[in-house]
């Protein structure tokens, strides 16, 4: 039992927190009386503890915790969204690159490099301050962004897989090409495609709430934790919980789903385990 | 060497030369940037001889062309905000920009390779257990947050630091923890299990088996043979610590290149933008570059494959 603790403790903490932000989200309707986006400007800024309104309001009198619970719905929906894109067209593209190597490969890890000679998250903002700003558009820009990842961890595993002896068997037995790729060389890079999405998710979760941060992204009145944190910036002085809430709800999905990651890779890749 | 060294400096020009190319075209896709510059009560006869003058009426390929050429002398044209020379106006930046990395980045190993080694040694003590819990937290947090709840607590509740800006050594404060807090994080585990890993190789029970002190022994057998991811991971982030910068340096009125950037693309001013990616793609692949080196130096074992 203390082993079990001591190897899944942090995945059991990690998938409780990642489940309570999704229970959040999913049920926040149920959870709060009140909508997000209802002003009432007799009741702007106060303190968490008011009847009523348990973190507070913020400065147009909309119910702080509301707004927060709705956020994760903003946040889990902007992640999941961005993971599906990178890990399906990134997945793909590296599993070509691998499987057929050649220029096309060539060409495809050259640009890889190219961008991933640019900081994540300038790269994410240039590309949204350009496309554009909105939800749309913020989920565009980090999957632009973020897809070389699993190109190349992809493509890696695909050409060390692909020489191993039951590829080479299958071969061998005269299986087409389509099915050798994605019955017998996928499976065996799936779980590094988990692994990467699992520590990708928090990332884009994080970046979407700075570039919100900065004033591109999802923009007010959306309930988003970086535009809500961006707002607080006038309020710091006067109202200390709107940057509280909003941020603590950030972190700890991050870190919850952080922890899930950690624990996914040390669970499925041997290779990584100490 | 020399055809190695060659090679890197033909990758650092393409990269640097692509780079430009897709932000050049992106941006020309992005809109028209005159529009925000003249009042909303304008004639569009002037609006036209305004884009005349600054050549947005000539064919994408003409432009790009003419881009291309003055950006090889060093010339992005002049910031459509400022009416400076918008590669001055980024080079007058970058100083407080890289005086703020340098500093997150020593800040970064002092603390990380420390806490690091000593979870390793250490394995499985509070010692370790506190930091790795820290360096999970460090991680999880984001750093525009912390830097909110920092102005909170330090600037408007104790009154101990300024909220922003750049000046005495106090300013370097906030923005120095803000910026360090993410990859210290990351790598003090980094180097945990680097150590753990370099404790079981056999130079190390040679060592120990020779009598040397246990400090003799990390100090200097360990340590450096678990240099190399590290210096790899401290490569990589340097070059994301320049990103990071962007968030930071907005947040505490930083004067540097990020807050720059992050201006000209709210105004889309594009001469700075385009300045603003070239000097962020050519600082990031140099320092990339020098970590390329230090590797040789590290481990001479890379010296024989390059």
């Amino acid at each position: 039992m203390k082993g079990f603790v001591g190897r899944h403790g942090r995945g059991v903490l990690g998938l409780t927190l990642a489940a309570l932000v999704l229970v959040a989200a999913v049920a926040a309707p149920l959870l709060v009386a009140h909508d997000p986006a209802q002003t009432d400007f007799a009741a702007g800024l106060k303190p968490p503890g008011t009847p009523g309104h348990p973190l507070g309001t913020d400065q147009l009198g909309r119910d702080l915790l509301a707004r927060v619970l709705y956020g994760a719905r903003v946040a889990l929906f902007i992640g999941v969204c961005c993971v599906l894109l990178t890990a399906l067209v990134g997945g793909l593209l590296g599993l070509l690159a691998g499987f057929f190597e050649g220029w096309t490969g060539a060409v495809l890890m050259r640009i890889a490099d190219v961008q991933l000679s640019f900081p994540f998250i300038l790269l994410a903002l240039t590309i949204n301050a350009i496309v554009g700003l909105g939800l749309r558009n913020i989920i565009v820009s980090l999957s632009v962004a973020g897809w070389v990842v699993y190109a190349r961890v992809v493509r890696g595993e695909v050409l060390s897989v692909k020489e191993r002896d039951f590829v080479h068997a299958a071969q061998a037995l005269g299986l087409g090409r389509a099915r050798l790729l994605f019955r017998h060389v996928l499976p065996n890079v799936a779980p590094s495609i988990v692994i990467v999405a699992s520590l990708q998710f928090a990332q884009f979760i994080v970046a979407e709430a700075a570039i919100s941060f900065l004033g591109f992204g999802v923009q007010p009145p959306t309930p988003a934790w970086g535009s809500m944190l961006s707002e607080s910036r006038d309020y710091l002085y006067v109202a200390w919980w709107l940057a509280a809430f909003p941020g603590a709800a950030l972190a700890l999905t991050a870190l919850g789903i952080n922890l899930v990651g950690d624990w996914l890779r040390d669970v499925l890749d041997p290779r990584f385990r100490v | 060497m020399r055809a190695y060294l060659l090679s890197r400096l033909g990758q650092t020009l393409l990269v640097v030369f692509l780079s430009l190319t897709a932000v050049f075209f992106l941006v020309r896709l992005g809109g028209d940037p005159v529009l925000l510059f003249l009042p909303m009560d304008i004639q569009a006869k002037d609006l036209n001889e305004f884009r005349q003058r600054l050549g947005f009426n000539d064919p994408l390929a003409l432009q790009y062309g003419r881009f291309v050429g003055h950006a090889l002398h060093g010339d992005f044209g002049e910031s459509l905000r400022y009416k400076n020379d918008a590669l001055q106006l980024v080079l007058s930046r970058l100083p407080a920009t890289l005086a703020l990395a340098v500093a997150a980045l020593g800040l970064t190993f002092c603390v990380a390779v420390p806490v690091g080694v000593l979870s390793a040694v250490r394995r499985g003590s509070l010692v370790d257990f506190l930091g790795m819990t820290g360096a999970v937290l460090g991680q999880a947090v984001p750093g525009f947050w912390l830097g909110l709840m920092m102005i909170y607590l330090f600037s408007v509740r104790l009154g101990w630091l300024p909220t922003g800006g750049m000046g005495s050594p106090l300013h370097f404060v906030m923005p120095c923890v803000v910026l360090a807090s993410f990859y210290a994080a990351r790598m003090a585990r980094l180097t945990r299990s680097s150590v753990l890993d370099t404790l079981n190789e056999e130079f190390v029970l040679t060592a120990r088996a020779k009598g040397l002190a246990e400090r003799i022994v990390i100090g200097k057998h360990t340590l450096k043979n678990s240099a190399i991811p590290i210096v790899t991971l401290a490569g990589l982030d340097t070059g994301q610590l320049l990103g990071g910068a962007v968030i930071t340096e907005t947040i505490f009125a930083w004067p540097g290149l990020g807050r720059l950037t992050v201006q000209a693309l709210l105004n889309r001013d594009f001469p700075v933008v385009l300045a603003a990616v070239f000097v962020f793609s050519v600082t990031y692949t140099l320092i990339n570059f020098g970590v390329d080196l230090l590797y040789g130096w590290l481990d001479p074992r890379t010296r024989r494959r390059a």
